[in-house]
């Protein structure tokens, strides 16, 4: 078990910048989920911590060790791949103990390691048989299974439930996240799925453009998004956002949406009078059928039942958002609806994408 | 519907038929030629077997001709030929395949070039080269020059073999603690087997039926290899067909053994990457 320091890392291909400059550390025993888009760099970055890629500039050290120049057999880590990267001409028995064998451990040692290892993967059936006779989920354990028998510094994973089928998906997440209880080890996960982030991680670090936008637990990034990219990529569905002006007379403000419609809110928000903003509300926020003095009409464009609940797709005047709820009653929705935007559950973002 | 189907698979079954007898016809006529005896050759017209089979053109091959030495040069020649092009294939396949270093493009447009020349344009210059290292008539002067011509093809060959073994499995071995060499030779190479295979096959026999060369660079019986050999069959006045039939028919065994062998490999090879694992 370590702790991992990632300073001032930059990365780039040639002329092209993937990495400008991102500054981590994550403590020993902590499960740390980098989530963002595809082409953000996150894997990237997985990858350097792996020893797979080079280090352009900066720092990476494991346990307090440099070790930019150290190569990945010398780093003590393990890494389960998307594609899990079996080796095809190996049983299942011999793909888990190819670490062990490769740095001599004594063969009563390594029975007894890949042993329990396979017991507690419930691969114990299965040693015998080569990857390609097996399936997706039990690829997924013998993988995961490779990784543990060493008892390495850290578990990398790179994006490692993506090839599952969704439910598959969901048992899995949830194993690992038990192993990870078990074994407390310090595990860096890649993801683009914002809810693998949120049910896996102790902090997710979510980026884009090759920079970190927020770091912070999964709640926190939940409700308090740092900025418009965060607010978007947590949560499904996703924010809705209303741009406009923020105009503010001593005491009351409004916000005056794009297209004509003007919400009035109940405080005052730190922004000038007058300035251009964008509105965040999550749409399980939308109150439906609301009553009181800051009802808006919405018109009702779609419903969406998801079994759970009911997505409904609004729009106000010309700006489309949506609304979630549990309640039934909006299933045959159709016309005008009166909706509210509580402003205790409102986010405001200025001109540049930042909270205010 | 059902009528229509049996014809459509019957006239599938002897177009395959057709192109079988056409592509084997050759080989049946040599074995055929071989096993007739002198005086049935001329006086029997074209009969598909003779009247009567004996093995004398066999025997004389065997026990009265050069026959055993062509034959056992060419197998030397083939097979350094095939194991050090392979040998050399898979090493810089896998660097093309997998390191990006400086001059990349270059090498492989110069192998590519290599490929553009007829041989018969490089022949004199070639004997040019090799005669004053006394590489002319000998094996070793003949592996050097098959070598040298089977490797940039071998190369590409074992390259989209590498191509096709994800990357991930590499960086998994190194990963798990081992070299860069070591997830060469004890996982990407394992996995290579059936392109190693055909790559083997496929020099092996350019070898064994490589003419040009082993005839400018090979003048006396000793070093010539069978393609060489078959012409001694020819005298300024006749042809011996019969024994010329009966070598051969002996020179097919060790490339069909040599089939044999791999073919397991081969068909895995040549389908590779045809569809995802």
């Amino acid at each position: 078990m370590a702790s991992i320091d990632i300073a001032a890392i930059h990365k780039s291909y040639g002329i092209h910048p993937v990495l400008h400059g991102i500054d981590l550390e994550i403590k020993d025993g902590e499960f740390v989920v980098l989530v963002g888009p595809s082409g953000c760099g996150k894997s990237t970055l997985l990858r350097m911590i792996a020893g797979l890629e080079a280090v352009t500039d900066g720092e990476i050290r494991i346990d307090g060790k440099r070790v930019n120049d150290l190569a990945p057999k010398d780093r003590d880590i393990a890494m389960v791949f998307q594609s899990y990267a079996l080796y095809p001409h190996m049983s299942v028995a011999k793909n888990m103990s190819y670490s062990l064998r490769l740095r001599k451990t004594a063969k009563e040692k390594i029975a007894s390691v890949v042993a329990n290892a396979a017991t507690k993967l419930g691969l114990d059936p299965l040693m015998e048989r080569r990857p390609k006779a097996l399936s997706g989920g039990q690829r997924q354990r013998v993988a995961m299974g490779r990784a543990i028998v060493r008892e390495p510094k850290a578990f990398l994973f790179d994006e490692p439930l993506s090839n599952l089928d969704a439910r598959l998906r969901e048992q899995m997440r949830a194993e690992i996240k038990k192993l990870h209880q078990d074994l407390g080890a310090t595990s860096i996960y890649v993801t683009h799925d914002q809810i693998e982030a949120m049910t896996l991680a102790d902090r997710i670090v979510a980026m884009h453009g090759g920079v970190i936008q927020q770091v912070g637990s999964p709640l926190e990034l939940y409700d308090n998004p740092a900025n418009l990219f965060v607010a978007g990529f947590i949560g499904s569905p996703g924010m809705n956002f209303f741009e406009g002006r923020y105009m503010a007379t001593g005491d009351t403000a409004n916000f005056a949406l794009t297209g004509g419609v003007v919400l009035p809110l109940s405080g005052v928000a730190n922004l000038a009078d007058g300035s251009r903003a964008t509105l965040g509300i999550r749409p399980e926020h939308v109150v439906l059928g609301a009553e009181g003095p800051d009802v808006l009409k919405a018109t009702v464009d779609l419903v969406e039942p998801t079994g759970f609940g009911i997505i409904v797709h609004l729009k106000l005047g010309p700006v489309a958002f949506k609304a979630f709820t549990l309640d039934r009653r909006f299933l045959g929705m159709h016309g005008e609806v009166d909706v509210k935007l509580p402003v205790k559950n409102l986010h405001f973002f200025n001109e540049a994408g930042r909270k205010v | 519907m059902t009528g229509k189907r049996i014809l459509s698979v019957l006239a599938h079954r002897l177009a395959i038929l057709a192109y079988v007898v056409f592509a084997l016809f050759p080989l049946y006529w040599l074995l055929k030629v071989s096993v007739t005896p002198n005086k049935l050759l001329y006086s029997e017209g074209i009969k598909m077997w003779p009247s009567r089979t004996s093995f004398e053109h066999f025997d004389f091959v065997l026990k009265h001709s050069e026959f055993p030495t062509f034959f056992k040069n060419s197998l030397i020649v083939s097979g350094s030929t095939a194991v050090i092009v392979t040998v050399l294939a898979s090493l810089a396949g896998y660097a093309m395949s997998r390191f990006n270093f400086r001059g990349k493009y270059w090498i492989i447009t110069l192998m590519l070039l290599t490929q553009m020349f007829p041989l018969v344009m490089l022949v004199a210059p070639i004997f040019k080269i090799l005669s004053p290292l006394g590489l002319t008539n000998s094996l070793t002067g003949l592996v050097i020059v098959y070598t040298a011509f089977n490797v940039p093809f071998a190369t590409f060959l074992m390259q989209s073999f590498f191509d096709g073994i994800p990357k991930d499995l590499e960086e998994a071995a190194m990963i798990d603690g081992a070299t860069q060499f070591v997830a060469f030779r004890q996982i990407i190479l394992p996995l290579t087997l059936p392109g190693i295979a055909a790559t083997l096959g496929f020099v092996f026999t350019a070898a064994w039926s490589e003419l040009l060369f082993s005839l400018m660079l090979i003048s006396g019986n000793d070093s010539a290899t069978f393609p060489v050999g078959l012409l001694s069959f020819v005298s300024k006045f006749s042809v011996d067909f019969g024994q010329m039939m009966a070598a051969g028919v002996m020179a097919l065994i060790p490339a069909c053994l040599f089939f044999l062998l791999i073919q397991r490999y081969l068909v895995q090879g040549l389908t590779a990457g045809a569809v995802k694992g």
